[in-house]
């Protein structure tokens, strides 16, 4: 309130040479300096008199006035694009606007709100926080004591402020909620087979189906209810294919969490407890592929890497110490002797990612050492290809990580035999990438580019397209702020064999044409401008919130234009139009029911019965809430066709 | 069917009281009609009719020898005690010949010579005379601009009431101003206070003409304040309640004096102790720096014309006199005498809630006699109507396996119209239409209804269905749903009035002329033959305002609907042609709100004139205007009893108005922003408000006290409404919520004991948190209407507004 009560008082008068140049404009050359002052305030008061914001709205944009000065004059002036006119006349109409109409939906049925599209998110996010941190105080949130007296004008810029989830905190506190009983409530019908349909999309082998679903998952806003059951779909997936070592499902199920993680209307704090250890094992599990000599677990091993630094980013407080016993456990395996290759590298990978300074206080000090034991096994007599596969692994990873580190930390002259002194055996190799990352900075200092080696806080993506053009020239990518420009790891398939390691150099950027769906606050990323080539890849503003334009819903598949994974090839936009469990979305798309789930889900070691979440159909009906039908077969239509959104 | 669309069109044509009894006022004025037959008479639809028809009035009134031009006193007024001087000589009072005199420098400089010179006539003033206005008529130059400044605002008020007139009828407009101060409980009053409220505002500005030195003002304030901080905490809160008038009319007296800077430093250093819901008129004030700025400026002038009431009790007010003496302070004693109205009572101080809970308006508290007189709350009688017992209907209960039930229900219905509500007005109080047939099955189906409604409860919520304006950008302004929920009208900025049908009955209008002569007229099903099948469409739209429509109501009978626009207009539409049929002209300003009468017929409107104006469907003028309110008038209801208005305004007051001699019988305050929405509990006892600072007040009408206090909604409460049997309390606001809110609850142990209803002292539970049932957001829409279906469901509306 003690801002409140600051009036904002407007002591503004217009000059007396305005006055003057009136007066001359209308013929009366000599103007007393005295008259001037007096007109001056007369016309002052009249014009705020008539100014006085009639109802206290006040225009909270910018006013288009450019400024200039010279000359001892002072301009104010309207900056007027010049347009050529036969670009008006060549411009297609714009189109009509369409007109009001009336739509009827239930905001509340017998007090209860039901999770439709119309409806905004059962629970925003700083709901989901106050109760699961305060349960009993989130009855009635949006009581503020002694309610607001504010001015029209603070009301007004509040309302401005409204609207979507994340950005309107003084609306969100007025979240219709009662206390709840603490168990986990039922999902609604909908919801299940939202859910049925999203597993099934995640796991199954249509990468087109996976990436509309993944993109569901990050952006959709009404996911809280489910998020239990995807946080224990996700631990117990990774629990059971590590078993049975099966590389491709376990990459899936990182990409839910990272789906997951992208999603700003989710409060994982709740389920984080499930979703490190699932990713930790995917970093720093003894074996995570059937045959380890030709699979490409590594990116795997990278991108969970990378999640766990996001995790620790997002999640660390001082009071739950994350990052720290995330950072001991890795030291630790890494430390042990007996400790295999491949475990050594997800933890080195682990460590690595969590920045620079990490780096430089846990992993340079050992290079020396563990630059002896990959020697070791290069120099070595041959024991095991597979030694020696993670051992040159290992070796690149190091090298990949401490070269920019070591770059910034020591001056210049790079010498080999000092580095030799320093590192031990990894000296010389060292050596030569650290003057590669000078360079390479020295680059991107002119040419304010981004690379995959900015480490510190790479939103990690595994991404199965692959920019066409990946020239360093991509103006139009970089000038997006970090978090979106991502580094991508090419991981194609679980059969390639490819080593696509030691090459940091900036050939890979993700494309990611992310259909704005969901919020606002997401942000979009249109990269028609980095690939001339990909011209088509324009976002599709569908937009979720809004039930306003056209109650049609397309039902773009993109299985046209997905580039295929095996192939980098096509340019390939990804629209993504997300549907959720539409029945005709279903049938449109081959149908979900059909999908093949890679796994043959019995046989499960487990004794927790995991096997269910990996998209076998038989167990679905465990512990994830099953469908009661099939989509097919379930005719009633969760969303009406008039709500353009996937929001649920 | 046919039938209605006959009295429509006669309505639209003929424009003469005909059947339903009229609401004029018995006796007023023949004799001031007849004197105005030599007018210049402009017709209806005159280019400057207004105007001139402002003078014409004024030129009645001039003959007629009342004292206000404008304003014929009713003589309808209670105590019919106002003091009409009797001699309609120009010799009368002062007061006369100076508001003649500055009539006539009005029309002068409007440029409207017919109307002055025919006022002059009347008048039987020379030339001279006004030429010499300036010696004889103690109207110094300053002061005659003043006047005429002050004039163009009460003519801008009131032309209507007497625009546009025929010859005649001119002064049958019953206008009477209650002023700030005036209620029936000073009988007598009324006239008088009608004369001081108008004051000459040379004799306004020149109430601060005794001043003390300028740069000793600061001084006064701060050791007042001083006084006050130090005084004993049951002191404290109460004279605290001086700063904010003192420092205002401190700062007026300064500016007036024309000490600019004195003013603006007292300005700087104090108006960061005043209130926050004051600032937007301190934000008006800071911008006055200038004596000449004074006149005209109409916040100064509320400021002035009413005196702002403080509730004080008397030994706080003692302690205040006697540290005023001892120090000498005459300037701020001066001001407390002059220009503010101490109310004092005896009793304890009210503590800092008591206070708190009651101040926020622009004038201060409403007098505690301004609350006093009585007001019938009951409802009225409904007339007996005989339930056939439908046959479908009967087969539809026994199929639910429960016919038994039906009898004692319907009793239970019938018994409680039957008894004759004790704070009921009489049946006959005022005339109201009698019923059609059609309303009677109207009726009849509503009874039906009834006996399917939900019981609601803290247990039993209503479910709510919301109906969004899609692709409205931003520009809904109004929403008005029938009472049997089958249309909704939207009021839009572009004009239009937009009217839906939400069942699957599509809206179709009656034939042309030339189509409906060849219908067969004997035919059973003439009515439907009549109605053109070919445009029905779900939505019609209706053109005519000229200006963004921001009130719309149906009419009981669904057969019209108002809409009130920024054009000043209230416009009446056929529901059956779908064609405007009346436009009614009297407010100069835009029309903030319209509403039928729960009974028809009548219908109120205010707007940013200051005033509310109850018509009648068949009158082009109004029939009273309740003038009062210091500022814009947001928001008009009828009370269930059709007997009462209410009036929500920016001056953040509510009033009541007695329909029948447009008395001002309750005063409520309390909000601390502008009023936005209003509605009477079922029962007419309860009055609930909502206002830009979020919160929602309830009020006792019969004792006049505040009963209540519902507090978060973050935003202005734009829709209010109680369900059909007053258990829930539905709010919808611009924070983008519908909250529920328990109405028994909040009723339930109201213990108003003699002691409170004496004083007016009232203890406000804390108990919001546990009257809110439910609050259920939308998307990014806000929630301008809200309304209960004849079963309980809520049916709220409001426009899709993406950022």
């Amino acid at each position: 309130m003690a801002e409140e009560k600051k009036l904002k008082l407007s002591n503004t008068v217009l000059p007396s040479e305005s006055m003057k140049v009136v007066a001359e404009s209308m013929g009366i050359a000599q103007i007393q300096e005295e008259t001037c002052q007096l007109l001056t305030d007369e016309v002052s008061y009249r014009i705020k008199e008539i100014a006085q914001p009639l109802y206290g709205f006040h225009a909270q944009e910018f006013i288009p006035f450019r400024f200039a000065s010279g000359g001892g004059r002072e301009l104010y002036f309207y900056e007027e694009k010049e347009v050529d006119l036969s670009d008006i006349i060549n411009t297609p109409l714009p189109r009509v606007p369409l007109d009001v109409c009336l739509k009827a939906h239930w905001l509340s049925i017998e007090g209860c709100q039901p999770a439709i599209p119309e409806n905004p998110p059962p629970a925003p996010k700083e709901q989901q926080k106050a109760e699961a941190t305060e349960p009993l105080k989130s009855a009635k949130p949006g009581q503020e004591e002694d309610g607001p007296l504010k001015g029209k004008g603070q009301g007004t810029a509040a309302a401005d402020g409204k609207g979507k989830e994340k950005k309107a905190p003084p609306l969100l506190e007025g979240a219709p909620f009662r206390l709840k009983p603490r168990s986990i409530h039922e999902l609604s019908v909908e919801q299940q087979l939202y859910y049925k349909e999203i597993t099934e999309a995640c796991v199954g082998s249509c990468e087109a189906k996976r990436a509309e679903a993944l993109q569901s998952i990050a952006t959709d806003p009404g996911l809280y209810q489910m998020l239990p059951r995807f946080s224990t779909f996700i631990s117990e997936g990774v629990r059971v294919n590590v078993v049975q070592n099966n590389l491709a499902l376990l990459i899936y199920l990182m990409r839910m969490v990272k789906a997951l993680m992208d999603n700003p209307t989710l409060y994982l704090e709740k389920y984080v407890h499930e979703l490190i250890p699932a990713v930790m094992t995917c970093i720093v599990s003894r074996q995570l592929c059937l045959r380890p000599d030709v699979d490409n677990h590594w990116a795997l091993r990278d991108f969970a890497a990378r999640l766990v630094a996001q995790i620790c980013k997002h999640f660390s407080t001082t009071t739950n110490n994350i990052q720290s016993r995330i950072t001991k456990t890795f030291t630790k395996s890494w430390v042990d002797e007996k400790t295999p290759w491949t475990t050594r590298y997800g933890s080195i990978a682990g460590l690595a990612e969590l920045g620079h300074d990490v780096i430089k206080t846990l992993i340079l000090p050992r290079l020396q050492q563990e630059g002896e034991r990959i020697r070791s096994v290069l120099d070595g007599p041959v024991l095991s290809n597979i030694d020696r596969i993670g051992a040159d692994h290992v070796q690149s990873l190091l090298l990949k990580h401490c070269a920019p580190v070591l770059a910034k930390l020591r001056p210049p002259p790079d010498n080999q035999d000092a580095y030799r002194g320093d590192f031990g055996s990894l000296g010389p190799l060292l050596c030569s990438h650290v003057v590669k990352a000078r360079a390479q900075a020295a680059m991107q200092a002119q040419q304010v580019n981004r690379t995959t080696l900015t480490i510190t806080q790479p939103r990690p993506t595994l991404t199965l397209s692959q920019a066409p053009q990946p020239g360093p020239r991509t103006p139009g990518l970089l000038k997006v702020p970090g978090s979106i420009a991502l580094p991508v790891q090419t991981l194609v398939s679980a059969r390639a064999a490819a080593p696509p390691q030691p090459s940091p150099p900036p050939t890979k950027f993700i494309v990611m044409s992310s259909s704005s769906s969901a919020s606002s606050t997401q942000q979009v990323l249109s990269l028609s401008t980095s690939a001339p080539g990909s011209g088509s890849t324009t976002t599709s503003p569908v937009t979720t919130t809004v039930p306003s334009v056209q109650p049609i819903v397309k039902l773009v598949s993109t299985a046209t234009t997905a580039p295929p994974s095996t192939a980098p090839a096509g340019p390939g936009s990804v629209q993504k139009y997300i549907v959720v469990s539409l029945p005709p979305t279903a049938e449109g798309k081959g149908g979900p029911p059909s999908h093949p789930s890679p796994v043959p889900p019995s046989s499960s070691p487990s004794p927790l019965g995991g096997s269910a979440l990996c998209g076998g159909k038989q167990e679905a009906g465990d512990s994830p809430p099953p469908a009661p039908g099939t989509p097919k077969a379930n005719g009633s239509q969760p969303t009406g066709p008039g709500s353009p959104q996937p929001a649920l | 069917m046919a039938a209605l669309a006959e009295e429509q069109t006669e309505v639209a044509v003929k424009l003469e009281p005909e059947g339903p009894p009229t609401l004029l006022p018995p006796q007023a004025g023949d004799g001031a009609g007849e004197g105005s037959g030599g007018t210049p008479n402009n017709g209806p639809n005159g280019g400057g009719g207004n105007v001139a028809a402002a003078a014409a009035a004024a030129a009645a009134g001039g003959d007629g020898g009342t004292p206000k031009p404008v304003v014929a006193v009713s003589a309808a007024a209670p105590a019919g005690a106002a003091p009409v001087p009797g001699a309609p000589t120009e010799a009368g009072a002062p007061h006369d010949r100076q508001t003649l005199l500055a009539v006539l420098q009005f029309l002068r400089q409007s440029n409207l010579r017919e109307a002055e010179e025919a006022l002059r006539r009347e008048a039987r003033l020379l030339e001279e005379a006004v030429a010499g206005s300036g010696a004889p008529g103690e109207l110094d130059g300053a002061g005659a601009e003043a006047a005429s400044a002050l004039l163009s605002r009460v003519t801008a008020s009131v032309p209507g009431s007497a625009a546009a007139d025929p010859p005649g009828t001119g002064a049958s407009v019953a206008t009477v101003f209650s002023g700030a101060a005036s209620g029936p409980a000073a009988p007598g009053k009324v006239g008088s206070v009608a004369v001081e409220d108008q004051p000459d505002v040379s004799a306004v500005l020149s109430a601060y003409n005794q001043q003390g030195d300028p740069t000793m003002y600061e001084e006064y304030y701060s050791g007042l304040k001083h006084f006050i901080e130090c005084s004993l905490d049951c002191h404290r809160a109460e004279l605290s309640q001086l700063f904010y008038p003192l420092f205002v009319h401190m700062y007026l007296e300064l500016v007036y004096n024309q000490h600019e800077n004195e003013a603006k430093s007292f300005f700087e250093k104090f108006h960061g102790d005043q209130e926050c819901y004051y600032q937007d008129d301190l934000r008006v004030l800071s911008s006055l720096t200038k004596k000449e700025h004074m006149k005209g400026n109409e916040t100064m002038l509320d400021f002035r014309t009413s005196k702002f009431v403080l509730r004080i009790s008397r030994d706080s007010y003692q302690l205040l006199k006697r540290h005023l003496q001892e120090k000498q302070n005459n300037q701020i004693w001066n001001i407390v005498q002059e220009h503010l109205y101490i109310d004092i009572f005896d009793g304890m101080p009210r503590s800092k809630q008591q206070i708190d809970a009651m101040v926020g308006s622009l004038a201060g508290e409403a007098k505690r006699e301004a609350n006093k007189s009585k007001v019938f709350f009951g409802l009225l009688k409904e007339p007996e109507i005989d339930v056939p017992l439908d046959d479908e209907d009967e087969e539809g209960e026994n199929e639910e396996g429960k016919p038994k039930k039906k009898k004692p229900k319907k009793d239970s219905i019938g018994s409680k119209s039957k008894k004759q509500d004790p704070n009921a007005p009489p049946q006959n109080r005022i005339p109201l239409p009698e019923l059609k047939d059609s309303d009677k099955l109207d009726k009849i189906m509503n009874m039906k209804e009834t006996t399917k409604r939900v019981r609601l409860g803290p247990d039993c919520l209503p479910s709510i269905c919301f109906y969004t304006f899609l692709n409205a950008y931003q520009g809904l302004t109004a929403v008005d749903v029938t009472d049997d929920s089958s249309l909704i009208a939207g009021g839009f900025a572009d004009s239009t009035v937009r009217v839906w049908s939400v069942t699957p009955k599509k809206l179709r209008s009656v034939k042309q002329a030339s189509d409906l002569s060849l219908i067969d007229k004997e035919s059973d099903d003439v009515l439907e033959r009549i109605m053109d099948e070919k445009t029905a469409s779900e939505l019609k739209i209706l053109y005519g305002h000229s200006g963004p429509v921001y009130g719309a109501s149906f009419s009981p009978d669904r057969n019209y609907l108002l809409s009130s626009s920024e054009d000043g207009t209230v416009r009446l539409w056929s529901l059956q042609t779908f064609t405007c049929l009346v436009g009614y002209k009297g407010h100069n300003y835009p029309v903030w709100d319209t509403q039928f009468s729960p009974y028809g017929y009548y219908f109120v409107s205010g707007g940013h004139d200051r005033v509310a104006r109850l018509w009648a469907t068949d009158h082009y003028q109004p029939l009273r205007i309740f003038a009062g309110h210091l500022a814009d008038v947001n928001c008009t209801r009828f009370h269930p009893n059709s007997n009462y208005v209410a009036t929500g305004s920016a001056d953040r007051t509510v009033r009541l108005w007695d329909v029948l001699n447009g008395n001002c019988v309750r005063i409520f305050t309390g909000h601390k922003g502008p009023i936005h929405s209003l509605t009477f509990s079922p029962n007419g006892r309860f009055l609930a408000t909502g206002a830009t600072d979020g919160r929602v007040l309830l009020w006792d009408i019969g004792h006049g006290l505040m009963v209540g206090e519902l507090k978060g909604h973050t935003d202005t409460v734009c829709s209010l409404r109680f369900s059909r049997d007053g258990e829930i309390l539905a709010s919808g606001s611009m924070d983008n919520t519908v909250r529920l809110w328990d109405a028994i609850k909040a009723f339930e142990d109201l213990e108003t004991d003699d002691f409170t209803t004496a004083t007016g002292h009232i203890n406000l539970p804390e108990n919001s948190q546990e009257l809110l049932l439910g609050t259920y957001m939308t998307k990014s829409t806000p929630v301008v209407h809200l309304h209960f279906t004849r079963r309980n469901l809520v049916l709220a509306a409001g426009a899709y507004s993406p950022q």
